[in-house]
């Protein structure tokens, strides 16, 4: 074996390129010799986390990806699934996290410009996009203009691109002070008869560039996305790209056009590592090799060297193998919408990517070197769960203090259950969203069907539509209007606290809510694509939430039959304080996923219909003694529970307390009370649906109240309860009325019937969900109260509906604008 | 009758106008590409809301030159019904075709939301479907919606009775909580002193299709059909 050179590099240079010294002595080992600097920034941008997966791809190998309607699973750009009637729909999600901490707007803006393109890559037209973002305290001044930013930026891009905002999730907790999720998925309708797919084929074709020009903009995002936020990430800065929102929606135009000519034969979007990973991506996925030239590339700046054309992050760009002689046609459509469009290089045999650049070759790397073969880790996983899981198990119902029909004292203070109930409901993960929403176009290409809070998921119509060329060139003569009456809902869900406190559990919750929620408007569950924003993976506890979340995750889609299509992995979510410290995020596995609604006729929102209809809580009962307990071998003080308060919003925004386990999920119970809930919706008996989720019952009910105007009059029943426990000699705590208020988990979904289709509808109920289903009450008045009262008549919660939507609606506005008056 | 609809590079709602003027109208409709100024086959030209030019100097600052607005303009003056909806609107502005401005919303934020409108004037092609002082509900969703002109302007708008919509819960309240906007004098859609020519700021394409909820959007269509098909 002959002596190796010294490397070109210093052990700083390769680090700030991202990469590990193991992984520096790979790449001369791969090449045979030492690579230069645009090589090196190359190899640092493809075997970054964000790129290649190297500490999550054992982990993400278990997840189920197969299934009848699944038509493209993980590896391309977007998943796609069958709806049937030759209807496809490509879905996916993606953050933009580190972007978005450093420079809010900007990152923002530019991670919905992203995932459109993932989309509209494959041939689908986007029809939807939804949201998942997670911000420190409001209390925070930096948090305040974090969340201005993030929203300001995902309103500038998607109302501008035309693509409406329908949906989405928002936490609030101190774990994201200092490093903020931006999750965004994207919907699209395919209108190519075939998948456009990445893969370059055909020796000798044309390599086209398309879109905007290149730049030194968003220079090794992807390198800067795969590492802890510090002090010092300000100055990352211009690893932030620019997004230009308008060019994007033309973009979508041209390449739709495009591709239906039959003139592409493989598409890449330039994301995340740009020109590299495009190449080395098509080239690998194709078994060919693709030589580039830069001098060919539409630049906006000039005396860019190679190193910054490849690892440029200029958005809205994409390449094109197109078949050899129909460039023309393709440059045409692209010229008309006002783009770039150029032969920038070809499809080579030998399986490389070669760069070309004023006349030498700038580059030379094997392409599977780069995005095919890379580093993958295989961690250890801890024995046993770590310290801080232990403790808070130990948590029980026990350690609060008694509580009365009529409230509860806490340190001193005496809290009423409407008191309590009115504070959570103004907590800002709880209130609502609408000062969010409404900076989102949330209704253009005219085919939303819920709007964003009247639903537990977001309902659209699917409506194909022609391009504009089409359009254009012939009036067609007025035939019968078409019928359109299929839908698709969406939903992005995951209740992080849950998963900090108990990762498996924790990401099995999320799928299984954010089945619960497309079940609660009526839609069939299909698939998912998952984002998983964690902590460092070389921390062990960080791997440890990693891999236990992705064995949740796992096991919670093969048992609701939604395979895993795709996602999003966004690893060192942790800030380094100026002393080195590290704060993790908490483990947060954002769901995304879609379902079917073969008729939008039987859908439903949350929201009462009727004064007098009948309220029905489905899944878990509080007197369900029998049912409530899920063996589950935890090291828990008290027996882990379906039903619990453990890692409430109740413990945490009342009691300032996170701990405890989550609710445990039994996944039988969740197919059944799902099952029953779309049942009953298609059969026109459930008027309304709504999920019982943070702050439980008595929060879902008031959230049902609201949204219909309506009040209700509510017995909740209660028996003793196996978690409450027989040893406990205050009888001052018998029964926990907070845990029959506000427990959560549980697999329930709060119903409204008419009372003329209570009985066919109460005689499915005793068939098919025996045992866990409950008459709880009445719809009442408009504009009356919400009463909660116990079995025998005597009141827990009587608030009226003017008061309660007030807390509800305002609270996230109140708190944006109290501090701007007191910053002034 | 035949719709034409103009087609910027960054118009948004053009397919939504189509939708409904086609789809649910079944009336012969044609996207008109920004370049064309062929436009003499058209009875009704609708200018679609979305970011026209990127909206990059001023909201509708470039659409005002191209082909296809000159070509409207001139089918405006022969007396022909156009409607801007939206960016339609500001780009009918910024063409002279309506006087005034539209400008950043109140609180600066973008604004998706239904509110209530009242019909001032139904004695217009557009809006002879609906009765007099009529309460409806329309989304909007603008950033520069706020409605300017300087207080002569104002006054001979007034005056002339070319306010066609304005944002009001009642038929004759004015609170600031109904504006949504900033609006001057709760404006939202106003008509030239012919009647031909229609902007506004609310998206009655998107209210127009039962299964998405709202049709009060629905009869701005339709009663131009019922007048053209009259006059014809």
């Amino acid at each position: 074996m002959s002596a190796v050179s010294p490397a070109p590099f210093s052990a700083e240079e390769i680090a700030a390129e991202g990469l590990k010294p193991e992984e520096y002595a790979e790449i001369v080992h791969r090449l045979g010799r030492h690579p230069n600097k645009a090589e090196l920034g190359m190899f640092g941008v493809m075997w970054s986390e964000h790129c290649c997966y190297k500490n999550s791809r054992p982990l993400l190998k278990q997840f189920p990806t197969e299934g009848e309607r699944i038509l493209v699973g993980p590896g391309e750009n977007a998943g796609v699934v069958d709806l049937g009637d030759g209807l496809r729909l490509a879905f996916k999600i993606e953050s933009h996290n580190h972007p978005s901490a450093v420079e809010p707007f900007q990152g923002a803006a530019t991670g919905v410009g992203g995932i459109l393109r993932d989309i509209f890559t494959m041939g689908a037209r986007p029809i939807a996009l939804l949201n998942s973002l997670r911000f420190g305290t409001l209390e925070d001044a930096r948090t305040r203009r974090l969340v201005n930013g993030v929203v300001a930026g995902i309103a500038h891009y998607g109302n501008c691109v035309g693509v409406p905002t329908v949906g989405g999730e928002i936490y609030f907790d101190p774990a994201y002070t200092g490093n903020p999720l931006v999750n965004v998925m994207a919907l699209g309708l395919m209108e190519t008869p075939e998948i456009v797919v990445s893969g370059a084929k055909g020796i000798g074709n044309p390599v086209l560039y398309v879109g905007s020009t290149t730049g030194r903009d968003g220079m090794g995002g992807a390198s800067f996305a795969s590492a802890e936020l510090s002090d010092e990430s300000e100055a990352d800065r211009p690893a932030v790209q620019v997004g230009d929102p308008f060019l994007e929606k033309s973009l979508i135009e041209a390449c739709l056009e495009a591709f239906k000519t039959g003139a592409v034969v493989a598409a890449q979007d330039m994301g995340a590592a740009g020109l590299t990973c495009s190449t080395a991506e098509m080239a690998a996925k194709g078994g060919v090799g693709i030589e580039l030239d830069l001098d060919l590339i539409p630049v906006r700046e000039s005396g860019m060297v190679p190193y910054e054309y490849l690892l440029s992050e200029s958005q809205e760009r994409m390449l094109f193998v197109a078949e050899t002689g129909r460039e023309p046609e393709l440059i045409e459509i692209f010229h008309r919408w006002g783009l770039q469009a150029v032969v920038a290089g070809t499809v080579i045999a030998e399986p490389i990517v070669r760069i070309l650049f004023q006349g030498g070759v700038a580059a030379e790397v094997p392409a599977t070197a780069l995005s095919d073969n890379t580093p993958i880790y295989h961690r250890a996983l801890l024995a046993e769960p770590p310290a801080y899981a232990r403790q808070a198990w130990t948590w029980t119902i026990d350690q609060l203090p008694p509580c009365t029909l009529e409230g509860i004292e806490i340190e001193g203070n005496r809290w009423r259950w409407d008191d309590v109930l009115l504070t959570l409901l103004a907590t800002p993960t709880i209130a609502s969203k609408r000062w969010v929403y409404r900076q989102y176009d949330h209704q253009v290409q005219n085919n939303t069907v819920i709007l964003p809070g009247g639903a537990d998921a977001a309902v659209v119509r699917i409506r194909p539509v022609q391009s504009i060329a089409q359009s254009i060139t012939k009036t067609p003569a007025p035939a019968q209007p078409p019928v359109f009456s299929s839908g698709v809902a969406a939903t992005v869900d995951c209740n992080p606290r849950y998963v900090y406190l108990h990762p498996y559990e924790g990401a099995k919750a999320a799928v299984a809510e954010a089945a619960r929620n497309l079940s609660c408007v009526g839609a069939d569950p299909l698939a998912v694509t998952d984002n998983l924003n964690f902590g460092s993976p070389e921390n062990p506890i960080g791997y440890w939430q990693l891999a236990e979340a992705c064995r949740g995750l796992a096991e919670a889609c093969r048992e609701l039959s939604t395979p895993v299509t795709g996602g999003n992995v966004s690893l060192y979510n942790e800030t380094l304080d100026s002393e080195g410290n590290s704060q993790p995020i908490y483990p947060t596995p954002v769901v995304g996923m879609v379902g079917l609604i073969p008729n939008l006729q039987q859908i439903c929102g949350q929201d009462w219909q009727e004064t007098g209809d009948f309220i029905y809580l489905l899944g878990m009962q509080p007197n369900d003694a029998e049912g409530a307990v899920v063996s589950a071998a935890t090291e828990a003080a008290s027996p882990p529970s379906a039903l619990t308060l453990g890692a409430s919003e109740y413990l945490a925004a009342i009691h300032q307390t996170i701990a405890g386990i989550p609710p445990l999920v039994d996944l039988d119970l969740e197919r059944r009370v799902q099952a029953a809930c779309r049942f009953g919706i298609r059969q026109a008996w459930v008027r309304s649906a709504h999920d019982c989720a943070e702050g439980g019952v008595a929060v879902a009910l008031a959230e049902s109240c609201i949204s219909g105007q309506r009040g209700a009059t509510v017995h909740l029943t209660v028996s003793q309860h196996p978690e409450i426990g027989q040893t406990n000699n205050n009888s001052n705590s018998y029964p926990r009325w907070d845990h029959l208020l506000f427990a959560e988990g549980g697999a329930r979904i709060l119903v409204s019937v008419s009372p003329s289709q209570a009985a066919v509808w109460e005689s499915y109920l005793r068939d098919h969900l025996a045992g866990h289903w409950q008459k709880i009450g009445q719809v009442e008045e408009i504009n009356s109260s919400l009463r909660i009262v116990t079995a025998d008549n005597q009141s827990l919660i009587n608030v009226r509906m003017s008061d309660i939507s007030d807390r509800w609606y305002n609270a996230i506005e109140h708190q944006l604008s109290k501090s701007i008056l007191l910053e002034s | 009758m035949k719709f034409g609809i103009i087609v910027f590079p960054g118009s948004n709602c053009d397919r939504d106008v189509l939708w409904v003027t086609e789809g649910l109208l079944n009336q012969p409709t044609r996207m008109v590409w920004h370049e064309d100024s062929q436009l003499s086959d058209l009875d009704v030209i609708v200018i679609p809301g979305g970011f026209s030019y990127g909206d990059y100097l001023r909201c509708g600052a470039i659409a005002r030159f191209s082909p296809a607005l000159q070509a409207t303009i001139q089918h405006a003056e022969q007396g022909k019904p156009v409607l801007g909806i939206c960016n339609g609107f500001q780009v009918l502005t910024e063409a002279g075709l309506l006087p005034g401005a539209l400008v950043r919303n109140r609180d600066l934020h973008f604004i998706c939301d239904r509110v209530p409108l009242r019909v001032e004037r139904t004695n217009l092609l557009w809006t002879q479907a609906y009765q007099p002082g009529e309460i409806i509900t329309l989304p909007i969703a603008h950033g520069e919606g706020c409605y300017y002109a300087d207080p002569e302007t104002l006054a001979a708008l007034e005056a002339k009775g070319q306010v066609v919509f304005r944002y009001s819960e009642t038929s004759n309240g004015q609170g600031v909580a109904e504006n949504p906007n900033g609006s001057l004098n709760h404006i939202a859609g106003i008509c030239n002193s012919r009647g031909n020519v229609l902007g506004m700021m609310p998206h009655p394409e998107r209210a127009a299709d039962a299964m998405l909820g709202s049709t009060d959007g629905l009869r701005l269509f339709a009663g131009i059909l019922a007048q053209v098909a009259a006059i014809a």
